[in-house]
């Protein structure tokens, strides 16, 4: 990290609108970062200070992405750490929560440590999830306890559901006895299997293989049963339907250490988009329908679905143009995130704070990490914004290897101006 | 002439004026098919290539004999067994054709859509010929000039469509153009083969085939599209044939000079009895087929035509 010079500077950010994403405040003041830290807020100028004026623009906590895909190791041609880490330092991302559905998988404290070491190549921090189990093959549990001790902040197998119930039983009753947080993706994988859309009149419209909405609410119904059988820490990755949602409010209403999470493009696009097959808008889950979406803004604003990322998934040309069937699933959305979260403050849907709350707050918080705020004491993990600025996306400008947004062309508003880690700007003028 | 698209991929983007010249241009075709000498020149000097994604004989022949007959040079490529084995991907295949300088390309695959993409990368008109479960326009096209041939109009009828429904192109351009054209559509399928969503695009949906070809004026029957299901879609298919299979008592509860079509290949005893399928009082499936070298005919020369229009814009710098 180019911080080292940074930490020793004491910054005075004056003139700025905080976005204060724990107090759920939206209002000007300045912050005195020292020793790479936040050490003070709306104090005066101290001696020797260096002082950058935000212009009224809005400064917020970094944002906390989880569920990034970089390509490292086995697809270093889609997105290295470096390349993710300059992305996101351009996208207001500060911290990045890789995730392990790498190839190889994450599965061994080796392959740990060797992305470990790949990542201090990037200008933002890196934590690292691990998979479940071996190979995300779903037969045998991976090192849990070896991989918590390597530094892994939560265990997944991406979104490969682990089918076996008793291999999924033991590994989150080992998970449990070692507090270790495991992320499912709550999808029937029967029902599932094949579908490239959701069932509906576009994807009957247009003759595309699809599923029934209700298969996510049977992936999540069986994971809540087998978190009240182990007691383990759970979280899941997405949640994108209506019908997901009072199973998952019953859940958290009978104290179960759960929560949920939905990628930014659920929160912004539905399965109309896909238009005339438009591969980058093939994800995983598929795009909903409108209800589903609205529903699902409603319950981020309700603060039942506690984080919104990236779910930065870089597929190369070729993966993309095909068939939609054939086509790769996923979209890049690093440089995305915050412009494309500006579309739910613009429309009057959540407040600034109430979006930093979901994407920087809450996932540091259920991550144990200490960013995501702007308390005094916090890491001077940074964004400065403009939630106004207007542009057309144009996908090739973006730091990302890999180019398959679904915002191409499209009429954003929110720029990033500038962003710090650890008090050193990696990003803006 | 109304039709003035570069490609043909779908119903959806048609207007009723447009599959109304397009019927009338292929009546003229079918009168030019039933003499001796089939012979036209519209397409004289232009070369259209059959690129078939999927095994087809029918529909490649009826393609094939339509541009021969209109004196194109035509070139079949199965492409299900050449290059793309070899892992070359839909657009180089796509670009290596088009630089050859066709003018016509009718393409099938087995995607969804796969046309239309394959249609945005190159520069000379293309025809679908069926795309995964999407969109069959010709086949739509064949039934609708049948369909007026033997009752007269292709408006203000109850047309029922009955079978495979959930993995038919040739249901959902038929029931796009139906309803384009003012008909009222019955879909008829077991659930399990019922498209979701299905009922939105403005038509009724039955489970029970005798209800739902009450009063009908004409039966769709669809094959049975085994190589599509990935399993158990229906219980067997002599309970198939029982409940949706079109014999002389479940026809007979549709208007008694209704007519009954079918794409082809049939399965016979699986969704329709061989005996309705022969009875030429009824079944005008062998005229679907006359009828489909015709509309063929009558897509490439519109689409030939509009071709030209384009290329003699471009050369004196105008703007179409």
């Amino acid at each position: 990290m180019q911080g080292i010079q940074g930490k020793r500077m004491t910054l005075h950010l004056v003139n700025a609108r905080l976005v204060d994403p724990d107090a759920l405040t939206d209002k000007e003041g300045s912050l005195l970062i020292e020793n790479g830290r936040i050490a003070a807020r709306d104090v005066p100028t101290p001696e020797g200070a260096t002082v950058i004026d935000c212009g009224g623009k809005c400064l917020a906590p970094g944002i906390v992405d989880w569920g990034v895909k970089v390509g490292e190791p086995g697809e270093r041609h889609k997105e290295s750490f470096r390349s993710a880490g300059l992305s996101a330092a351009a996208g207001g991302v500060t911290t990045i929560i890789a995730r392990p559905d790498t190839n190889p998988a994450i599965d061994t404290p080796e392959t740990l440590e060797f992305v470990t070491r790949r990542a201090a190549e990037s200008p933002v921090r890196i934590h690292h999830m691990a998979a479940l189990t071996k190979g995300r093959q779903g037969r045998e549990m991976t090192e849990i306890g070896f991989l918590l001790d390597a530094g892994a902040v939560a265990f997944s197998d991406g979104d490969h559901v682990v089918e076996d119930t008793k291999v999924l039983s033991r590994a989150l009753t080992y998970a449990r006895s070692l507090g270790a947080l495991v992320i499912g993706h709550p999808q029937d994988p029967g029902l599932s299997r094949g579908a490239a859309a959701t069932n509906g009149k576009f994807a009957s419209l247009r003759g595309i293989p699809a599923v029934n909405p209700m298969a996510e609410r049977m992936g999540l119904d069986r994971d809540l049963a087998l978190i009240e059988m182990t007691g383990v820490r759970y979280h899941f990755d997405q949640i994108t339907t209506a019908r997901a949602l009072p199973a998952l409010q019953r859940a958290k209403a009978n104290g179960r250490d759960v929560t949920a999470g939905i990628s930014i493009h659920h929160l912004t696009l539905n399965e109309f988009d896909i238009g005339d097959y438009r591969t980058f808008f093939k994800l995983t889950p598929p795009l909903r329908s409108e209800e589903d979406r609205k529903a699902l803004v409603a319950a981020v604003a309700s603060g039942l679905i506690d984080v919104v990322g990236s779910m930065h998934t870089p597929q190369d040309e070729e993966s993309k143009r095909l068939p939609f069937e054939e086509a790769a699933s996923g979209a890049v959305g690093l440089e995305t995130l915050l412009p494309a979260a500006m579309r739910l403050y613009h429309s009057g849907d959540l407040s600034l704070p109430q979006i930093f709350r979901v994407l920087a707050l809450n996932p540091a918080n259920r991550l144990g990490l200490p960013q995501g705020r702007l308390a005094v004491g916090a890491p001077a993990d940074l964004v400065l914004f403009d939630p106004d600025a207007p542009f057309v996306l144009d996908r090739f400008t973006l730091k990302s290897k890999s180019k398959n947004t679904p915002f191409d062309g499209t009429r954003m508003e929110g720029r990033v101006l500038a962003t710090w880690v650890g008090g050193a700007q990696v990003f803006g003028e | 002439m109304a039709f003035r698209a570069r490609h043909l991929l779908g119903i959806e983007h048609l207007t009723p004026e447009d599959i109304r010249s397009v019927l009338d241009l292929a009546e003229k075709y079918v009168d030019l098919n039933r003499r001796t000498v089939k012979q036209s020149d519209v397409l004289a000097g232009m070369t259209q290539i059959n690129m078939f994604f999927e095994n087809s004989t029918r529909t490649q022949a009826s393609f094939e004999l339509a541009g021969k007959r209109l004196g194109a040079d035509v070139m079949n490529m199965s492409v299900a067994q050449s290059s793309v084995k070899k892992g070359e991907t839909l657009i180089d295949t796509a670009l290596t054709l088009n630089a050859m300088h066709p003018d016509l390309l009718v393409v099938r695959h087995p995607s969804s859509g796969a046309v239309n993409l394959l249609a945005s990368k190159v520069n000379c008109a293309v025809l679908n010929a069926g795309d995964g479960r999407h969109e069959h326009p010709t086949q739509a096209l064949l039934d609708a000039l049948t369909i007026r041939r033997a009752k007269g109009r292709i408006q203000r009828l109850t047309v029922a469509i009955c079978g495979d429904v959930a993995h038919s192109r040739v249901a959902r351009s038929n029931l796009i153009l139906l309803g384009k054209m003012e008909n009222r559509v019955r879909l008829i399928a077991p659930p399990t083969l019922m498209p979701p969503g299905v009922q939105e695009f403005g038509c009724e949906i039955f489970d029970d085939m005798r209800a739902g070809l009450e009063g009908a004026d004409v039966v769709m029957m669809l094959r049975l599209q085994k190589e599509r299901m990935d399993g158990g879609f229906i219980p067997s298919e002599r309970e198939y044939f029982h409940r949706y299979g079109l014999d002389a008592e479940k026809l007979s509860c549709a208007k008694p000079d209704a007519i009954v079509m079918h794409p082809g290949p049939m399965n016979r005893g699986v969704e329709i009895d061989g005996i309705i399928a022969d009875d030429i009082n009824r079944s005008v499936i062998q005229d679907q087929v006359e009828m489909g070298v015709a509309v063929r005919m009558a897509c490439m020369d519109l689409l030939a035509r509009n071709l030209r229009a384009e290329r003699g814009a471009q050369a004196v710098g105008t703007y179409v």
